[in-house]
């Protein structure tokens, strides 16, 4: 008997949560529809495409390439961030600078986001901190593979 | 005679639409709903010309998703018995409708019109049969599956609703013994009364502890989450597992066609059906004596009303209820059935009928 009773009141316990949370929300809501500014929303949803979270300052998004002075990227072509690169997705192809302070600049440097896990490992490896993962971008989807290849040497 | 049929025909067509649709509404109702008590906002992207309306055109998209998907058949299944068992669920739970009072009479071009599709004399039985053989879309379901998960799916439902249709069974004995008839009409009328002249005479003060055992039993005879047994849709694998498109979907309205046909009996037989309380038919006369004159169409729109709001908050208790408790195991279910529901329907009968025969 004594059972049944606990039963029958961690039932009504239950139901008297979600219905808190139910009529609550639904107060927020209804004020909110009419114009009454209230400083709790009726749902902790942020509605995403249109309203955004803040990045963290250290959230590791889209990679760039950090432009010198001059505008060409600041890359040495040292092959660091390919060596160290977990999943293989860098491809750097080193060419001749005719400057002789930087000797190597990137022909070509590909990362291929498909294989990119995000580990921001080349960001680490960098000597000249020509790689940085900071533009704050993450919607990276894309319809076919070859969008997925992001050419950093082009400006 | 001609305009009889034509009646009928208008009462049976505007019935349909309006359980198909607050079905259909359901279906949003359910998503905003629990949204709403998980700190969510749910469903609100669907829209027309960028026209959203929280999201209220969810229904007909998810409509039209189920309409253009294939209709497919398994190559082992049975084809007859395939088609017809969604078919078999959706019809035996919409007909139960058309024995609901939706309101009392109305004049119309000089004829007395009950808002009622026909007034069977033994509707209640009507009603309580055309549940039953709603078990039958669950088993030919699972039988033309041709799969052994969804036989046993099938049979854990069949296994279910005969347990829980005892104790609903049982737990309408009580109410028909206090208000002598089986027609739901009847039954509302006999609510219509007043309980030491000042309650009105409602099911659920008389047969409080029937109320319990009936709505128990229904929940369970829906099918949904708590007693969600032959389906369990999140793991285990129910009776329309080899069913998709239209025939699943019709298996998924039938659920919220059953919360209907569940609210609505719980309105007509315990909550009063039309009645609105101290609303006679010339307005309303209150227990202290005081009184407000309400014309004829008026009572007649406040008692539709009255009948619809109650039905929209069993279908709001329904839906909280189904977002707020997890499942029930198997033996829980049988042993609410046959151990718990089962005794406290007999002993419902037995008090009412030491109370009628001691007055």
């Amino acid at each position: 008997m004594v059972n049944a009773w606990k039963v029958v009141r961690e039932i009504a316990r239950g139901a008297a949560i979600t219905s808190r949370h139910f009529f609550v929300n639904m107060t927020f809501h209804t004020l909110r529809l009419f114009g009454v500014k209230t400083k709790r929303r009726g749902a902790v949803t942020i509605q995403y495409p249109e309203v955004r979270k803040e990045l963290s300052p250290r959230h590791r998004s889209l990679h760039r390439l950090r432009p010198r002075e001059d505008g060409r990227p600041s890359c040495v072509a040292c092959m660091l961030c390919v060596t160290v690169c977990p999943s293989e997705c860098i491809s750097v192809e080193a060419a001749e600078d005719p400057d002789p302070e930087i000797q190597k600049v990137p022909a070509r440097f590909v990362i291929d986001l498909s294989r990119c896990c995000f580990c921001g490992f080349c960001v680490e490896a960098c000597p000249v901190d020509a790689i940085r993962m900071d533009t704050g971008e993450i919607r990276l989807a894309a319809t076919e593979r070859s969008a997925l290849e992001l050419p950093l040497d082009k400006p | 005679m001609v305009a009889d049929v034509l009646i009928i025909l208008v009462k049976v067509v505007l019935t349909l639409m309006w359980t198909l649709l607050l079905a259909l509404f359901l279906t949003w109702v359910e998503r905003k709903q629990s949204a709403v008590m998980q700190d969510r906002i749910g469903a609100n992207r669907a829209s027309v010309f960028g026209l959203r309306l929280f999201g209220l055109f969810q229904p007909f998209a998810d409509a039209i998703k189920m309409l253009f998907k294939e209709d497919f058949t398994p190559s082992f299944a049975q084809r007859t018995l395939h088609w017809l068992a969604p078919m078999f669920s959706f019809f035996f739970v919409a007909v139960t409708m058309v024995a609901v009072p939706f309101g009392d009479t109305v004049r119309l071009f000089g004829r007395r019109i009950p808002l009622q599709v026909v007034d069977l004399n033994a509707a209640l039985l009507f009603v309580l049969a055309m549940l039953s053989l709603g078990i039958y879309g669950i088993l030919i379901s699972g039988w033309a599956s041709s799969n052994r998960f969804a036989l046993i799916g099938s049979l854990r439902g069949a296994a279910q609703l005969i347990s829980t249709e005892v104790a609903l069974g049982l737990s309408l004995v009580g109410l028909v013994m206090v208000f002598p008839s089986l027609s739901l009409a009847r039954i509302v009328e006999f609510q219509g009364g007043l309980l030491f002249g000042v309650l009105p005479k409602w099911g659920i003060f008389l047969q409080p502890l029937g109320f319990v055992v009936f709505y128990l039993a229904g929940m369970a005879e829906t099918k949904r989450v708590p007693f969600d047994m032959p389906e369990g849709e999140s793991e285990i694998i129910g009776f329309y597992t080899e069913y998709g498109g239209l025939k699943f979907g019709l298996f998924m309205f039938t659920d919220f066609l059953e919360v209907i046909v569940l609210s609505a009996l719980a309105t007509t037989l315990f909550f009063g059906g039309w009645q609105v309380p101290w609303l006679g038919d010339g307005g309303f006369v209150f227990p202290w004596g005081a009184g407000i004159k309400v014309a004829p169409w008026g009572v007649t729109v406040l008692r539709v009303l009255s009948f619809n709001s109650k039905v929209l908050f069993f279908c709001w208790l329904q839906i909280l209820t189904r977002w707020t408790y997890p499942r029930f195991r198997y033996d829980q279910v049988m042993d609410l059935g046959w151990k718990v529901l089962v005794p406290l329907g007999v002993v419902n009968i037995l008090a009412t009928g030491l109370v009628l025969a001691a007055r």
